[in-house]
């Protein structure tokens, strides 16, 4: 019986009945579980935006984040001339279905950045990001960015979420990275990100961002506290990354020239 | 192997034949999904799964597998079951999923899974090659959760995220210890535990492959 088994015949016929079975149960389940899978995705990145926006109720159901979201509008904007952009401009019809991290890989959607400029080390940059603001009775009360840049080991990715002055953080946050767990990870801690909240982003001139992470905490006298926020302890790299890529973002290359119009109501 | 009953394939490899504790298979994912109970948890749950669907699966098909191929076709069951388990986490417990990351994924690469099904599920009737794979995730899963049960209690003072020793960084009193969140601490708790059952049941410990010789004072000179 062992003989019959092994002939190549029966080899070539095994291996086959199996790979297609095989790949029937693999597919099956994928699509299947597709929709669920989709559904969880954009619930995650809203909770998150709602999270950088201070406006996540603990305990908030699938529905009631939902319901908050839809608030928001979602906007694109080219980021060098800091103008709105169609979304049929980057080839899609609902602006949710741009993803800006995936236009960042391919090379006519985006641009190098020169070693010098590239403080949040990310090497490329998208030409279009997604934005979303949030407006009551016709003013605009939060714009929450979405922020990225290289830390220790890992790229953060998050948002951070600016009141209607578009100067003063509401709150930023993170939903994904792969710092050091109790050290670097601690950017996920409620009451660092809590730190945040107020501060202030650019200096008089409005162009330049100043924010810094300072060690030793950021005392109630100190200079320029408004722009400081106190480093995490035990994670120098991960702090400077932080600090780095928020004043990437906010900068010229990043979001300030959207901003600026935003500001002089000009988009 | 031949003619163990149901009973001692379901409970010898949580404690008499553990995995990881006595054939120190799995380790590399012992390590690295331990720093949370809750993670753990789906951790294992996945990890017994595989196993027992993959020992059934194989032993199902074990007469008509060619010897020549018989590897490859263990790997391919074990890795659509993988898959599988993936796709159902991601739509249903996304969270952990997010967390769990690649090692649902290295699921495939866990020597348990593989060293099961070549050493039981190809020689066993499918049902108690079943109950084995129950067997061997459950041993699986008792060092996982001891392990996770100290990382997350002294690293980051608390169980399934509910926080038990009040941490500073959270205004509280506990420091906790930054050692325990990272990997290799998982190798000195394993270590203890596999010494500690070894305690317990004496007859785990191997032999030694020599003995050092006596000292002789003489060669110090």
């Amino acid at each position: 019986m062992a003989k019959a088994k092994d002939t190549v015949s029966r080899t070539l016929m095994v291996a086959l009945v199996l790979s297609i079975v095989f790949s029937v149960v693999v597919s099956t389940a994928a699509v299947m579980l597709r929709p669920a899978q989709i559904q969880n995705q954009n619930l995650d990145i809203k909770t998150n935006i709602l999270s950088a926006a201070g406006m996540l109720e603990p305990g908030a159901s699938a529905q009631e984040i939902e319901e908050t979201f839809e608030r928001f509008d979602v906007r694109l904007v080219d980021l060098d001339s800091g103008e709105f952009v169609e979304p049929s401009a980057v080839g899609v019809e609902d602006p949710m279905k741009y993803d800006m991290y995936k236009a960042a890989s391919d090379p006519q959607m985006s641009t190098n950045i020169p070693a010098s400029e590239d403080k949040a080390g990310i090497k490329r940059r998208p030409n279009v990001a997604k934005v979303y603001t949030l407006s009551e009775n016709g003013e605009l009360v939060r714009v929450v960015l979405p922020i990225h840049g290289y830390g220790l080991w890992s790229t953060l990715y998050g948002f951070i979420s600016l009141k209607g002055d578009l100067n003063t953080v509401e709150g930023l946050g993170f939903y994904s990275h792969a710092e050091t767990p109790g050290l670097g990870g601690e950017v996920d801690n409620p009451r660092w990100k809590s730190q945040w909240e107020g501060k202030v982003v650019y200096g008089e001139d409005r162009t330049e961002p100043q924010i810094k992470l300072v060690k030793g905490g950021v005392s109630a006298d100190a200079r320029d506290k408004e722009h400081k926020i106190d480093a995490l302890s035990g994670a120098t790299l991960t702090s400077r990354g932080v600090e780095q890529l928020v004043n990437y973002w906010m900068g010229e290359r990043g979001f300030a020239p959207f901003l600026q119009k935003l500001r002089e109501g000009e988009v | 192997m031949a003619g163990s009953t149901a009973k001692q394939v379901l409970f010898e490899p949580i404690f008499s034949n553990n995995p990881i504790a006595l054939q120190i298979l799995g380790i590399c994912s012992a390590l690295a999904v331990t720093t949370s109970m809750s993670v753990s948890i789906v951790m294992c749950l996945a990890v017994i799964a595989v196993t027992a669907f993959s020992n059934l699966a194989v032993s199902l098909v074990r007469a008509q597998i060619p010897g020549s191929i018989r590897i490859i076709v263990q790997m391919t069951i074990i890795a659509s079951l993988v898959i599988v388990v993936d796709q159902i986490l991601k739509a249903y417990a996304y969270e952990i999923s997010k967390q769990l990351s690649v090692f649902v994924g290295l699921i495939i690469t866990n020597c348990i899974v593989m060293g099961r099904a070549e050493g039981f599920a190809m020689n066993n009737p499918p049902l108690l090659s079943f109950l084995d794979g129950i067997g061997n995730g459950l041993g699986y899963s008792v060092i996982l959760l001891f392990v996770a049960f100290f990382r997350e209690l002294l690293g980051a003072g608390s169980l399934f995220g509910v926080s038990l020793l009040p941490v500073v960084n959270e205004g509280g009193w506990y420091v906790p210890n930054g050692l325990l969140l990272l990997p290799p601490s998982a190798f000195f708790i394993i270590g203890l535990a596999i010494w500690g059952l070894r305690v317990w049941k004496p007859e785990q410990v191997e032999e030694p492959d020599y003995k050092m010789s006596r000292h002789k004072a003489k060669e110090a000179f």
